[in-house]
């Protein structure tokens, strides 16, 4: 069996090391389009923060780790895929052919349609070439505007701050990471930023980016102006499909999969960041750019690519940031679910949050901030949809007691 | 035969004993807050569960981490953290569906039980058997694996 997987991220290492174990005589040929050894964008920010080296952020470390699995890592960038044929097509004209085919092309940084947003000295941070130029401007004292606190932009604010920059954070939305967090915990991670020196500016957009005497001059609505030397971009990403557009491989966001990763054409999945496929609470199609959900979704692809039908029950979003030493989580369903229950306990003096998020007595979503231990009984819960009984009404009376509830409940067999 | 804790929440009389041993193994201090091991109390201290990581077949943790910061000793089972290649992105500690990799805010790692290298120091600890440290077969460990592919990604029978 030929297997070529494209895309040199988590998704398609984890899918070719999966490969290779459960058809040890396959071909395995993963087509990567950047310079460097596979590594985790994840690891980015350590590296921005002089915590490593580069080769800090490689997912593998072990010498010509590849090689001996008898795994091919082919230099190119793919310019289309042809399914009938069974053969992509990459940009430097060369042609491979293919039993399966992995899509793992991962997702890639966008910008808001504004004057002056391509200008020399704005940024993204979305791979180990952006993180150099970064590194490169970002000096201490330097004015740094960060455009979107989402939760890559606030990953990127800690290691900002770590270089001892002038620190201004942007936000459209009423708060940090909207899309994690609720007001109340956006609130508490803003004020706790703002006490350790960063500016935030909420409910803030840039409308437009000029070049100044000394730098970047940006205009903010209501008429406000921030100077910066460097401004750095998190304002989104979406997935890498256009090289898919006369494929037949059906998309919407990212390329829509099934419960097997399978997309529409026949030996084609995709996985990883790039992928849309079942969400696990409530079955609709999701991309969940998060490094959890590349390396289930890789795994499982492979075994299905390799003959192993399995099903996958769907991904199910999770993230955990460290904002300036306040560590906040979120898992599955945290806004609620339709004719679900919640409660909530918030002590701001103490910049400590939880939220739990039921249907019935089982939990669906949970938010929490300041808490470091235990922390992925939430995604147990979530996961394995176990049953609370009487101590979902002792949980609404104080959620902080979720580990006993979970420990109770399963009788402390982890 | 590879061996595993066995763990008999019934005879737990939460003396913390454990938690002193694994935090004085680790850190180098008696301090039951860094213990890797834990004691959850129930109805005031009447009843108690010692709870660790079981070193699961599927070993969420590993699979999540973006650095292979996380490796199983080939000869404990257990899986490790090297800390030199640990990043702290703590990805680790919401992947892990039992909660048994946790944060460590002063060091900047994660820490989980490594079952001290194949002497686990709160089983010897334990006065009273509720921790021991026994071959795979006995430990009931098959009820835990049983456990731990509920919250596969498996459909569930
Ligand atoms: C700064 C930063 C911090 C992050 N922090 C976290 C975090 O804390 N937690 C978390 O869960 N997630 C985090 N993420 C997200 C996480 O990195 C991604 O979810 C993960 O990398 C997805 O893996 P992937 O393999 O699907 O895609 P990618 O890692 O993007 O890999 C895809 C690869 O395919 C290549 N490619 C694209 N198009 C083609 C083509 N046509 N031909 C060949 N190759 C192609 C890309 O260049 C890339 O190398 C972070 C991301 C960034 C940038
Ligand atoms: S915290 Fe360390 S061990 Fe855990 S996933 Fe991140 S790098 Fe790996």
């Amino acid at each position: 069996m030929n297997y070529v997987i494209l895309g040199a991220g988590p998704a398609g290492v984890i899918a070719a090391e999966t490969l290779r174990r459960t058809d040890p005589n396959g071909s395995v040929t993963i087509v990567g389009d950047e310079r460097e050894a596979p590594y985790s964008r994840m690891a980015i920010p350590y590296l921005l923060a002089d915590n490593i080296k580069p080769a800090g952020t490689h997912l593998r470390h072990g010498a010509g780790h590849y090689d001996k699995l008898g795994i091919t890592l082919r230099p190119g960038r793919a310019a289309r895929i042809d399914g009938a044929a069974k053969s992509v097509t990459l940009e430097d004209g060369g042609k491979i052919s293919f039993d399966k085919l992995l899509i793992a092309t991962g997702s890639r940084p966008t910008r808001p349609p504004i004057p002056g947003i391509d200008l020399a000295g704005i940024e993204s941070c979305w791979t180990l070439k952006d993180a150099a130029a970064i590194a490169a401007r970002a000096k201490p004292g330097g004015r740094v505007v960060l455009m979107g606190a989402g939760f890559i932009g606030c990953i990127i604010l800690e290691a900002l701050h770590a270089r001892k920059v002038d620190l201004t954070v942007v936000e459209m939305a009423d708060r940090m990471v909207a899309r994690m967090m609720d007001k109340t915990g956006g609130d508490m991670i803003g004020r706790w930023c703002e006490r350790q020196g960063v500016k935030v500016m909420t409910s803030t957009r840039v409308t437009a980016i000029e070049k100044s005497k000394n730098g970047l001059r940006l205009a903010l609505d209501g008429g406000r102006h921030l100077e910066a030397d460097l401004v750095v971009c998190a304002t989104g990403v979406a997935p890498n499909v256009r090289f898919l557009e006369a494929s037949g491989v059906k998309t919407e966001f990212g390329v829509l999969v099934d419960h097997h990763l399978a997309s529409s054409v026949a030996n084609v999945y995709a996985a990883g960041d790039v992928a849309q496929g079942p969400e696990m609470i409530t079955g609709k199609t999701e991309v969940h750019a998060i490094q959890p959900t590349a390396s289930e979704h890789g795994r499982i692809a492979a075994l299905n690519m390799a003959g192993q039908p399995t099903h996958y029950r769907g991904s199910l979003s999770m993230n955990v940031l460290n904002t300036l030493g306040l560590v906040s989580s979120s898992f599955g369903q945290w806004q609620g679910v339709p004719g679900g229950t919640m409660v909530e306990k918030a002590d701001p003096d103490h910049s400590r949050y939880l939220r739990l998020c039921f249907r019935d007595d089982v939990v669906v979503g949970a938010l929490a901030l300041g808490l470091t231990q235990h922390v992925g009984v939430l995604r147990g819960l979530v996961q394995t949809g176990i049953r609370l009984g009487p101590w979902k009404q002792r949980l609404m009376g104080d959620p902080n007691l979720v580990m006993h509830a979970y420990l109770d409940r399963t009788k402390g067999l982890a | 035969m590879q061996k595993s804790l066995l763990i008999d929440p019934d005879k737990c009389t939460s003396c913390l004993q454990c938690e002193m041993a694994c935090s004085f193994e680790h850190e180098g201090a008696f301090n039951p807050a860094k213990s890797r091991i834990k004691i959850f109390e129930f109805e005031h201290g009447r009843r108690a569960i010692p709870y660790t990581c079981t070193q699961c077949a599927e070993a969420w943790c590993l699979h999540a981490c973006p650095v292979e910061a996380l490796v199983r000793n080939q000869a404990t089972g257990a899986v490790e953290v090297k800390e030199d290649v640990c990043v702290g992105c703590k990805v680790c500690t919401i992947a892990c569906p039992f909660g048994t990799i946790n944060y460590n805010q002063s060091t900047g790692k994660v820490a989980k039980c490594d079952l001290c290298g194949g002497d686990p120091q709160c089983a010897a600890a334990c006065p009273t058997g509720a921790i021991t440290y026994v071959d795979s077969d006995w430990t009931g460990y098959e009820r835990m694996k049983q456990w731990a592919v509920k919250t596969d990604n498996r459909p569930q029978a």
